[in-house]
């Protein structure tokens, strides 16, 4: 059994609003290249990503929205047509082909399950991946199907396992959330900045689930200016217990990067080392509790050129066994892309400290996380 | 917005002759913390709160006194002539009503019929809505100068960054009697254009910076 694939395309690139629109898997062509002139990523270990099906996305979707997209994508639809389905929106333009692109992220979700859940590798990572803001009928946050809440249900229906979905995106994981609120064999843990400002708004730790799932929804909404100490602090109390609570057959994890400061659309502060911790953790409880069954995804990460290459690489790093990189990055790597760059990119695996000036809050705002992971976890600790 | 909008139509009820028993019985499985209580042509003739059935009997500690007050029946402790609300109250009527009398729960009556129940959650759920929260957005707070016109000076920076308002606040400033701040929901993922365009604008955005904005 091999270690870990990569699940890569290039149509994958294809998930593609506009040049200037926030989300782009320019990302993925970064990430890869990265890793390649590290001598981390073997091209035996790339296995393509597959289409999803129709009636696999049906899983997730409706028909009608499904019909939308495809319709979006051939130029088909009459003018505003897509608008309450979130489609043509500032957000979700319109672009060619949408449903195929769209399709393909999906697929190579699957791509991931079934590479673990057959056994032909422990780990599994498709970077093109990670769209929580799908819904069921309607796009949102950049997001059109949500290759997450299919996995699941194709986990569930294929190989009837019990999952535990890890979100670690600077934006609450709605869509995945309220498409198994209500199930008691799928567990959801978000981590990300509040719903003060910042998008979608919800994600309150009182989000706990509904019906015979009521407790299986774990939100952890960290403030404006949250820095590593205690991102991490409650990343790892959550993990820990949840994975305790929970007892999942198999882990998938969404590895948003925008949680960093750099990150333009969010107020996070977290540095490189929250991106060195989580897959680490992730693939530690991985083998704990499920004999290493770990599908990882992407997510956000809107600083494409300083944070998310470098960020996304740990994770194949540390699925691959590999010691983490340290010191300089690939020369070849930094000359290649600099001149593409807007701005400077950081030459070395970890950020320059510090990276920004000392908060005058901080102390405020850890206290407030720790009360809020208490309030969060209680439900567990008090059952126990 | 109207109570009929926000009320609960299909309320539990009981009659006078039921007993304590009932009462706890109707409040544990459905989860609700009133009841009214009804005639046969639906007349609302007193409401059963949970508070008022903890009163009614004696601490749990003593069983043998508790059980024989179970059997009393709910119109020996009910609130009679209760508050009532009209379907075409509006939620501002409501809300004054529940901080005024502190009250949890208003029977809802129309031709002297019950027709519903509101609670002070249903009151909640609605300000949720108002605030927009129930539906993914992002949030901006804008600090104005209370004249004439610079709400329509804003939405017109919002429709020509083609953002959709899922809701407009209006607060007093605590800090001068000359402003407001005004918190609007607006549907994007990615508020920092219509932000640029705000500051352009000179308008006092409010809230954390975002790294990549120039202020």
């Amino acid at each position: 059994m091999k270690k870990a694939v990569f699940v890569y395309s290039p149509e994958q690139l294809g998930y593609k609003f506009s040049d200037t629109h926030p989300f782009n898997h320019k990302r993925l062509t970064l990430t890869m290249d990265l890793l390649k002139n590290s001598n981390a990523l073997d091209d035996a270990a790339i296995i393509p990503a597959r289409v999803a099906t129709d009636e696999e996305l049906l899983l997730a979707h409706e028909a009608k929205y499904i019909e939308i997209v495809k319709k979006a994508g051939h130029g088909e639809l009459l003018e505003n047509q897509g608008e309450p389905y979130g489609i043509g929106t500032e957000d979700t333009p319109i672009f060619e082909n949408m449903h195929e692109a769209s399709a393909q992220l999906v697929g190579g979700t699957l791509t991931a399950v079934d590479a673990v859940m057959t056994g032909m590798a422990e780990h599994a990572l498709n970077l093109g991946g990670g769209l929580h803001h799908g819904f069921q009928g309607r796009a949102s946050g950049f997001c059109i199907y949500n290759d997450s809440t299919v996995a699941i249900k194709y986990l569930q229906e294929k190989y009837g396992a019990r999952v535990l979905y890890v979100d670690t995106d600077a934006h609450h994981g709605d869509g995945v959330q309220w498409s198994f609120y209500d199930d008691p064999n799928v567990c959801t843990l978000s981590i990300h900045e509040t719903g003060r400002y910042l998008f979608p708004g919800t994600g309150n730790i009182t989000e706990r689930g509904s019906g015979a799932g009521y407790g299986t929804s774990f939100n952890f909404p960290i403030d404006a200016f949250t820095e590593d100490e205690s991102f991490l602090t409650i990343y790892e109390q959550a993990m820990r217990e949840v994975f305790e609570f929970f007892k999942p057959d198999v882990v998938l994890t969404q590895n948003g990067a925008d949680a960093h400061f750099f990150d333009p659309l969010t107020h996070l502060y977290g540095t490189m080392n929250i991106y060195q911790e989580i897959p680490k953790l992730a693939h530690k409880l991985a083998h704990e509790y499920c004999d290493g069954k770990w599908i990882a995804v992407g997510g956000g990460g809107y600083d494409i050129w300083r944070v998310v290459p470098r960020a996304w690489s740990l994770i194949w790093t540390e699925m691959t066994d590999q010691p983490m990189p340290t010191g300089s990055l690939p020369q070849a790597w930094l000359d290649r892309w600099q001149p593409e760059s807007p701005v400077p990119l950081i030459p070395t695996w970890e950020d320059p400290s510090p990276l920004y000036e000392a908060i005058p809050r901080k102390a405020e705002i850890e206290e407030k996380n720790a009360m809020m992971l208490d309030k969060a976890l209680h439900i567990i600790r008090s059952t126990k | 917005m109207l109570v009929e909008q926000i009320m609960n139509s299909a309320p539990y009820t009981l009659t006078k002759e039921h007993t304590i028993r009932d009462a706890m019985k109707l409040m544990r499985e459905k989860k609700i913390r009133h009841i009214p209580i009804i005639t046969a042509q639906r007349e609302v003739i007193g409401v059963v709160t949970q508070r008022d059935l903890k009163e009614a009997l004696p601490s749990s500690l003593e069983p043998n006194e508790r059980e024989h007050l179970l059997d009393v029946t709910v119109d020996q402790f009910m609130i009679k002539n209760p508050i009532m609300a009209h379907p075409l109250d509006t939620v501002e009527d409501l809300a004054l009503t529940f901080y005024d009398t502190k009250v949890g729960c208003l029977p809802v009556i129309s031709n002297g019929e019950l027709v519903g129940i509101v609670t002070t959650t249903d009151l909640l759920y609605t300000y949720v809505e108002l605030t927009g929260a129930h539906q993914p957005g992002s949030k901006i707070e804008i600090r104005i100068e209370d004249v004439p016109g610079t709400l329509a000076h804003i939405t017109q920076i919002m429709a020509s960054t083609n953002t959709n308002v899922q809701s407009v606040l209006v607060y007093p400033d605590e800090k001068s009697e000359n402003h407001r701040v005004l918190s609007i929901r607006v549907q994007t993922v990615n508020p920092i254009e219509l932000i640029e365009a705000l500051l352009k604008e000179g308008f006092d955005v409010l809230g954390p910076q975002y790294p990549g904005v120039e202020f």
